[in-house]
């Protein structure tokens, strides 16, 4: 029963409608340079100056395959627990545009680099294994900028000639949560890799998505049609929500779908018709024969497996494992790979169920406030971890180490210094303490009275008196024992 | 002066090297000669006066260690240089100058030559006559209103003419030994792999293949061994140990093995040719080699094949000039418009043609019945030629199934015009080598080739091969002048 509960469906009458969804990820390579070129791939220069002769497709020009995003792409099909195929085959896709120099693309068509692998996603009901169709290797086209000239077309070609991976999918998707976490786990398996910085902003991945439906229990799949170059999760799974209802408003109709190439109209959330199958491009495929087949040999694989590091699915059993994390911490502090080495630095010198706590709540809260990374973080993992010691060794209260904390995201202080700067130590002298609560008592005669008469609810108000006269900073655990005795 | 330009490229170096000659009498000679040839066209782009101050140049501190010390020399122009505007024949690059050079421009560079001019050629190399260039017709130097052939046609004649005293040409299915063929000189179309690519406007990139044209085997084999060279920039260049091609020329062929290919007596081969053949054959006797006969079985479909594949590539290759990046550009009423615009009128109706079949060959539903089949006959012809170096040591074949035919005689029937690759074609599609030496005279005193096809790599024995040959045959090339006034 609660497995029907998560279960993503579209309610009609007397239907209910299931929806299948397949992903084409295109991530960009990290890499310096180029896929069959030496010019740079960094993000934001100036338009066209990061373009060689061979990208700008000038007569006699040849591409040469750059080894670096070789490797990249065969550690990535490492991190997909995928087939690496020894023998790949880079194809020309044929097609005229403007941002497209050459007049093709060189993309792998019949034989990509790295064949059947799979992505294991934790969803709220349980694990979820998606399987991985291919992953290829090609060329990014250029950028066509229609909004500077009434009239003209800019082309900027700094983007031309950049490596991709497209990361196809096989159609296990079941609703726009499960896309959500595929695409955040295929972003932090390549983050770990370090084979795609996975920045949506600067478009470094996006996808098409195909979306079809059927019945529930169907086992035929519906008609599909593909919503190209959608470069958020959020937009992914709106448009997914908009185009599985319309599919399943046409089949209500009495209608078919026609498959088709549509776009998502971020303004007006709803999917268009850009084109029909009829209408589709013959991309001519053929082997590029200005490149060899790519051969890569058992060694070259596996030294690059040697290269690979721990993945995040290894890293949370070992953090559940070996620090008695549970598994919805676990996944939260792996699932980026900045983080969990921030969460080992904390603990490095520090108690491990407090840090996880504080970084999941307070750190990661700070941050989404201040719309921080990780690694952007003003506290360090070295301050976190002192200021965490202050609280395990008594110097200051939980509640104390909050403003501490404060402090500290002001600017990376050491929590130690703001702790004796602003006179926050904790007070656990007894006698100092013992002083204290005898004033509070004093003053409050007639409460302490109820009290020993039997109204022990009202210990509770003396506490509380006791850390208000004491600025908080009253070792709560000391007061309670005095208290106690005095009383 | 005119002596100067009568002289092999050898002698020519050799009076350089003894300080006889300078590099600037040399130059001057030669410039003085083209510049009185104007009629043969064999020039699409002259830079005489830059070729004239860098023999200077080159003559106040001469290096006379290199291989082409101050030797002037004029290319196709289907190989980009540097600051020296490149048209491929076509009307859509008549505007473009590259700034970068081809590799192996480059390498001739290195050893001292000097660039004379580019050389006419068929629009992308694409054609057996030189007619579909933009920049008109060459004349053959052997008679008024013959074809020199092609592509390489302005090579071919600017070599015979005496323009240039070498030149390079590049060949995808015939195009630097059909017109040496036509006009009495050597060409040599080295293994697939061994020259780059880097550079050069791509026609057909599985075939093509630059190579060494000359007046003499010796001269050929010089600039092969300064052009071949392995290319980083091109990743179908091979890595192999490359000879001292003319250190190691040698004429003692004995008990080498030619063989002659049955197929290539084909149907309706005019006697000439036959007979010509039949000498070749003696020849080669002569010199001490042993003639097998051999069989290549698929030769009948090697013509098809090449005109499935050539097409394909091109067809792909040339979708780069779309007027957007450089090139001549059509105004257009939007971003198709444009590209439909200046693609028909920057092309000629030859490119056209082939684009068009290149296209419908590779398109879906119809790339398995041509291109994947093309792809696997072209391997079944390679096969027949792996089979055949079993047996023997080089294959001897007529170059053209005719001597060079009229300006016109075949514009308007392109598989007639097709069927002069009838003989260089399979070279290609299984990327060995072949020269063409010049062999005899056909009844109008057209001159007539051999080719010899050798095994991958092996362009030392193809040259000593054809360097005996031409020793037993001591062809004369006709050539009257009759273009100077």
């Amino acid at each position: 029963m609660s497995k029907d509960k998560s279960e993503y469906l579209i309610n009609r009458k007397d239907n209910q409608y299931e929806v299948v969804i397949g992903l084409e990820v295109h991530a960009q390579v990290t890499s310096e340079s180029k896929l069959f070129s030496t010019s740079s791939t960094k993000f934001g220069a100036e338009p066209n100056t990061q373009v060689s002769l061979v990208d700008a497709a000038l007569p006699g020009m040849l591409p040469v395959i750059n080894e670096f995003c070789v490797k990249q792409a065969i550690k990535t099909g490492i991190g997909l627990k995928a087939k690496i195929n020894k023998r790949s085959v880079f194809d020309r896709k044929n097609y005229f545009y403007a941002d497209l120099p050459q007049g093709y693309q060189i993309s792998q068509f019949k034989d990509p680099i790295v064949g059947e692998g799979k992505v294991i996603l934790d969803m709220p009901e349980g694990q979820k294994e998606v399987g991985i169709e291919r992953l290829h290797l090609e060329q990014d086209a250029g950028k066509s900028i229609h909004d500077l000239d009434p009239k003209n077309t800019f082309v900027d070609l700094n983007r031309s000639g950049v490596a991709l991976m497209e990361i196809v999918s096989k159609p296990d998707l079941r609703s726009p949560d499960e896309v959500n976490a595929y695409v955040k786990k295929l972003r932090s398996i390549m983050r770990y890799l370090g084979t795609c910085d996975g920045n949506m902003q600067e478009g470094s991945l996006r996808a098409d998505v195909n979306v079809s439906v059927r019945k529930k229990g169907s086992k035929e799949f519906g008609t599909r049609c593909e919503i190209k170059n959608v470069n958020s999760i959020k937009f992914m799974q709106m448009a997914i929500e908009y185009e599985a209802n319309r599919q399943v408003d046409l089949i209500e109709d009495g209608q078919s779908i026609d498959q088709e190439t549509r776009l998502f109209d971020t303004k007006k959330n709803e999917t268009r018709s850009m084109r029909s199958k009829e209408d589709a491009h013959d991309y001519r495929y053929f082997p590029d024969p200005d490149l060899l087949p790519l051969e890569v040999s058992d060694d070259f694989i596996e030294k690059l497996k040697l290269e690979i590091p721990e993945l995040p699915d290894e890293k949370k059993k070992r953090f559940i494992e070996k620090f008695k994390l549970s598994p919805y911490e676990a996944t939260i502090l792996v699932s980026d790979y900045e983080t969990s080495n921030y969460f080992e630095n904390v603990i490095k010198k520090s108690d491990v169920k407090l840090a996880t706590n504080w970084i999941i709540g307070e750190l990661f809260a700070a941050l989404n406030q201040n719309n921080l990374e990780i690694t952007e973080s003003p506290i360090s993992a070295g301050n976190l971890s002192k200021l965490i010691n202050l609280i395990k060794d008594g110097t200051i209260s939980g509640k104390i180490a909050k403003i501490v904390f404060e402090d500290m995201m002001e600017g990376d202080k050491d929590p130690k210094k703001i702790v004796e700067e602003k006179g926050l130590k904790q007070e656990s002298d007894p006698k100092a303490l013992e002083a204290l609560i005898d004033k509070v008592i004093d003053d409050n005669r007639e409460k302490a009275t109820e009290y020993k008469s039997g109204k022990v609810k009202l210990f509770g108000f003396f506490v509380g008196q006791v850390m208000k006269v004491s600025a908080g900073k009253a070792n709560p655990q000391l007061v309670n024992e005095i208290l106690k005795k005095k009383l | 002066m005119s002596d100067i330009t009568k002289q092999s490229l050898s002698e020519l170096i050799k009076n350089i090297k003894d300080k006889k000659l300078s590099s600037t009498e040399v130059t001057k000679a030669f410039v003085e000669r083209s510049e009185k040839s104007k009629e043969l066209n064999a020039y699409v782009t002259e830079d005489f006066s830059a070729a004239i101050d860098k023999a200077k140049k080159f003559d106040e501190n001469p290096n006379l260690d290199l291989k082409l010390p101050g030797i002037p020399m004029a290319v196709k122009d289907l190989f980009c240089t540097k600051n020296v505007k490149t048209t491929a024949g076509s009307k859509i690059l008549n505007n473009f100058t590259p700034t970068y050079e081809s590799t192996v421009t480059q390498n001739i560079w290195n050893e001292g030559a000097i660039l004379l001019g580019k050389l006419n050629c068929d629009e992308f190399a694409m054609g057996s006559s030189n007619e579909t260039s933009f920049f008109g017709c060459v004349q053959n130097p052997i008679d008024k209103n013959l074809v020199p052939g092609g592509s390489s046609g302005g090579s071919s004649s600017a070599v015979a003419a005496q323009l240039t005293p070498i030149t390079i040409g590049t060949d995808t299915g015939g195009s630097i030994r059909q017109p040496a063929s036509f006009t009495g000189i050597v060409g040599l179309k080295p293994t697939y792999g061994s020259c780059s690519r880097y550079g050069i406007v791509a026609f057909a990139s599985s075939l093509d293949q630059a190579g060494p044209m000359a007046q003499n085997v010796r001269d050929c084999a010089l600039l092969h061994e300064v052009i071949s060279s392995y290319d980083e920039k091109d990743s179908t260049s091979i890595d192999f140990k490359r000879n001292n091609y003319v250190k190691e020329l040698t004429n003692n062929i004995k008990g080498k093995k030619i063989g002659i290919p049955k197929e290539y007596r084909v149907d309706g081969m005019p006697k000439e040719i036959e007979d010509l053949w039949m000498k070749g054959i003696d020849y080669v006797k002569d010199c001490g080699a042993e003639i097998i006969d051999i069989s290549l079985p698929h030769t009948n479909y090697a013509l098809p094949t090449y005109y499935i594949v050539a097409p394909a590539e091109a067809s792909s290759n040339l979708a780069r000039y779309d007027g957007v990046k450089y090139g001549f550009r059509a105004d257009g009423e939007n971003l198709i418009d444009m590209y439909e615009k200046t693609r028909s009128e920057g092309f000629g109706a030859e490119v056209q043609r082939r684009i068009m079949i290149g296209t419908y060959v590779l398109s879906s539903g119809y790339y398995d019945a041509y291109y994947l089949k093309a792809q696997k006959v072209r391997k079944l012809i390679k096969n027949d030629f792996d089979e055949a170096y079993k047996k023997v040591d080089a294959i001897l074949t007529p170059s053209t199934p005719s001597s060079a035919f009229k300006i016109g005689e075949k514009t308007n029937d392109p598989v007639s015009m097709y069927l002069n690759d009838i003989f260089t074609v399979p070279v290609n599609l299984a990327g060995l080598p072949g020269i063409s030496i010049p062999a005899g005279h056909d009844a109008k005193g057209y001159p007539l080739g051999l080719q010899i096809i050798g095994k991958a790599f092996d362009e030392q024995n193809l040259l000593n091969i054809a360097y005996a040959m031409e020793e037993k045959i001591n062809f004369k090339n006709k050539i009257t002048d009759w273009w100077i006034k």
